[in-house]
């Protein structure tokens, strides 16, 4: 559209020509030779490629609190690790580029909600006994976490690298001035509690209604105390079922019905709700390990309890006591590595005694082998209520490959739903279970 | 190869340096044939590599089921002949319902978009079309929101757009008070008009920018002619700037269409990858039912009708605007 006109002028003198020519060259040298890079398998590399996931404030505080291991690492052993911190929202997509392609990372973190997902592509090292082995041996790891490294009766496809839980965090000061004696250990308590915390800008209970994974760990854990299931023993999806319908209702009815929770919650995605809790704008927040966030912005452990999340007061029939799914971040390692012998050390060295007590305690995780679970680092009272979920009353979410396929279709469903409570319109489970059968149509493979 | 270029490329002695190609021609056709071609060349290649390729994969990919269980080799997925578009362009399942849904959504968005863009480059090409103090600074600023990064703005208006601490909302209910309830932007309905507001606001200046070069090739006899004539402003601009702006607005208004239905950028990051239904753009609605789902088989054949459809509207508009200019 912008070239200029033809020059009117005769053919150009010779030296143009021939620099026409070098440019041509040049420009196609750089994408022959790009084609024909394909390395040399002959040498190992000596440097392992790592992406681990954002477990702290920011990407580079990450980097900060890993580089020093990192560096240990190296001492002992001679490798080399770049390590580059992947944002949530990217994660995946680089992990099936990286799956697809058969290019980059040698060991990745993966959420361990994507375990089956991921191993049903093959792209990742089987951690069958003997690689277990090579890594410490099955026992060492904490079983429920264990579990949450990929399908039923077949060899883990990760490792379980940090463990989470959710909990309740409750404002204690907001709760004294609420005349409210004590954390609620049921639903209808929390309501109670939400609704004598909700006056004026101030509101009950956090809800990050636009967070699609927030929204399908909800409705896990719903559907669990409800005696539902979002998949058959086949691995067939049953997202409609009764019990899933009154499980999505009752938390959304958190906002619409009990409206214990801000409109504007409908909107959030971003953490803001935990922003909301640490600046003591809402009461109650049901989050993971969020301890070392809430510090970050400023809010000190004293000012907040933390209690398991509560369960129905009268289970229907077939009810679960579940009140968490199995949360944590798993460490796998690409079948395209190089240097496989390297990259399984540096997972032996991730999940050492000496490494878990170091970085759980950075980020308020729970560790995930069982040697080092009664180190001091885990004794304050938030650790010791995720241990006790975890170890009592959590479940992994369901181990089928199109498992974050249902974190997305459903997790979709309930923000289109409260964003529909938030504009001022009502939710029957009439909608709930056209929403949730819409999802289920949607769901292949 | 340097003397094959050289000799034959060579002006025969005595001729000027301004003949008509024709006689240079007559020289020696045989011999400089290749060097269109050979300076061609790369643009070619890279061409291929960067879009033919990827298309063809794309089309051959629609044809076979590639889901997480054959990513790794994905040149193994079995394949399924038209299962793919049969299942997501039938508008009697789920899948097809929304495809067409979507599809309604983004035509109304593009034409939209295209429009308001399109006038609010108009009007500022001619409103600066004259000099005056100040001039330079103005197209500036006007051109800012397109030298801006992309994601970078549109973050800005995520934050500008949110409920309780948005800016808009601000402005809206807190200073002029137009409503009593502060409206959701990022949800609902009104995410149409935030992801218009957002598209018009980067795709104008684009359209300013062409349309400003365009009137600097408007001679001003033309407007001194229609001036002594008695035209006033709208007559000279109907009469004199449109008809002469006419070969840039077809180029203009084409390629605003096809970057504006195509944007993936502006849904993606304004609303963090799942889009409101009342904005549910068809490139995010893609990327959804493809990256997001794990089934790129399905993504590609919606791809592929993409492509068909706005292949389509390509080639219509241009033997439609090419009989035209035959006519005029």
């Amino acid at each position: 559209m912008f070239s200029p006109p033809p020059s009117p002028a005769g053919p150009p003198p010779r030296p143009k020509r021939l620099l026409a020519a070098a440019v041509a060259a040049a420009l196609l040298t750089p994408f022959l030779s790009a084609c024909g890079d394909s390395g040399n398998p002959a040498q190992a590399p000596k440097t392992l490629t790592y992406w681990a996931s954002n477990q702290g404030a920011s990407l580079e505080a990450d980097k900060q609190i890993l580089q020093p291991e990192l560096d240990k690492f190296e001492r002992q052993t001679g490798i080399k690790v770049s390590v580059e911190v992947v944002p949530w929202s990217d994660l995946l997509n680089r992990l099936l580029a990286a799956a697809t392609s058969g290019q980059g990372p040698d060991v990745v973190n993966i959420g361990n909600t994507w375990s089956a997902s991921l191993q049903a592509t093959g792209a990742f090292v089987q951690f069958d006994d003997a690689t277990l082995g090579a890594v410490g041996g099955r026992n060492r790891f904490v079983p429920a976490a264990l579990a949450a490294a990929g399908a039923p009766n077949q060899p883990p496809t990760a490792v379980p690298l940090y463990s989470l839980a959710y909990a309740l965090y409750y404002n204690k000061k907001m709760f004294a001035d609420a005349g409210i004696p004590a954390a609620p250990t049921t639903w209808e308590q929390l309501v109670d509690a939400g609704r004598k915390l909700t006056k004026g800008q101030q509101w009950g209970l956090a809800i990050e209604g636009a967070n699609i994974s927030e929204n399908a760990h909800h409705a896990f854990t719903f559907s669990q105390q409800y005696g539902g299931e979002w998949f058959d023993a086949a691995g067939k999806p049953t997202f409609d079922t009764p019990q899933n319908v009154a499980a999505v209702k009752r938390y959304i009815d958190l906002m619409a019905v009990d409206k214990i929770a801000n409109p504007s919650n409908a909107e959030y995605a971003q953490n803001q709700s935990v922003s909301d809790f640490a600046n003591g704008k809402v009461g109650m927040l049901l989050w993971q390990a969020v301890g070392s966030a809430l510090k970050a912005q400023n809010m000190p452990a004293d000012a907040y309890g933390v209690a398991p999340v509560p369960f129905l007061a009268s289970p229907p029939a077939g009810g679960k006591r579940v009140n968490s799914m199995v949360a944590g971040i798993n460490l796998a390692v690409y079948k395209h590595t190089k240097n496989r012998d390297a990259a399984l050390q540096f997972v032996k060295f991730m999940t050492s005694d000496e490494e878990q007590v170091a970085l759980n305690k950075t980020y308020g995780s729970l560790p995930s082998v069982t040697t080092v679970s009664g180190d001091a680092a885990f004794q304050a009272p938030e650790q010791k209520v995720l241990a006790g979920v975890l170890g009592s009353s959590a479940a992994p979410l369901p181990q089928v490959p199109q498992e974050s396929q249902f974190e997305t279709l459903v997790g979709t469903a309930m923000k289109d739903l409260f964003a529909q409570v938030a504009s001022g319109g009502r939710v029957t489970e009439a909608d709930i279970k056209s929403k949730l059968s819409d999802a289920q149509s949607q769901m292949r493979g | 190869m340097a003397t094959t270029v050289s000799a034959p490329g060579r002006a025969p002695a005595g001729a000027r340096p301004g003949a008509p190609r024709g006689q240079d021609r007559l020289a020696g056709p045989a011999r400089r044939s290749w060097l269109p071609y050979a300076l061609l060349l790369p643009a070619i290649v890279l061409e291929l590599a960067v879009h033919v390729v990827p298309m063809v994969v794309g089309v051959w990919m629609s044809l076979r089921e590639v889901t997480q269980f054959h990513i790794r080799d994905w040149s193994g997925a079995p394949f399924i002949g038209l299962d793919n578009y049969r299942i997501t362009l039938d508008p009697g399942s789920t899948a097809g319902r929304e495809l067409m849904h979507s599809f309604a959504v983004t035509l109304t968005y593009t034409v939209l978009s295209v429009l308001l863009s399109w006038a609010f480059g108009l009007a500022a090409a001619v409103v600066l079309q004259r000099p005056f103090r100040g001039r330079g600074v103005l197209r500036t600023l006007f051109l800012t929101p397109y030298a801006l990064p992309v994601y970078a703005a549109v973050i800005t208006w995520t934050f500008m757009f949110q409920r309780d601490t948005g800016l808009i909302n601000h402005v809206l209910v807190d200073n002029l008070g137009l409503t009593d309830e502060r409206p959701f932007w990022l949800i609902g309905d009104n995410a149409f008009v935030a992801v218009l507001v957002v598209s018009v606001w980067r795709m104008w200046p684009f359209a300013f920018l062409c349309l400003m070069a365009g009137l600097q090739n408007v001679p001003d006899d033309l407007y001194e002619a229609a001036y002594l004539d008695g035209a006033g402003f709208w007559r000279r601009l109907t009469s004199v700037t449109l008809p002469m702006l006419r070969p840039v607005n077809h180029v203009l208004v084409l390629v605003l269409f096809l970057w504006t239905f195509n944007d993936f950028n502006t849904p993606y990051v304004l609303f963090g990858g799942s889009a409101p239904r009342a904005a549910d753009l068809i490139s995010v609605h893609i990327y959804q039912s493809s990256f997001i789902t794990w089934d790129f088989g399905a993504g590609a054949a919606m791809s592929v009708a993409l492509l068909l459809f706005l292949l389509l509207v390509t080639v219509t508009y241009l033997l439609v605007i090419n009989r035209g200019r035959r006519r005029a």
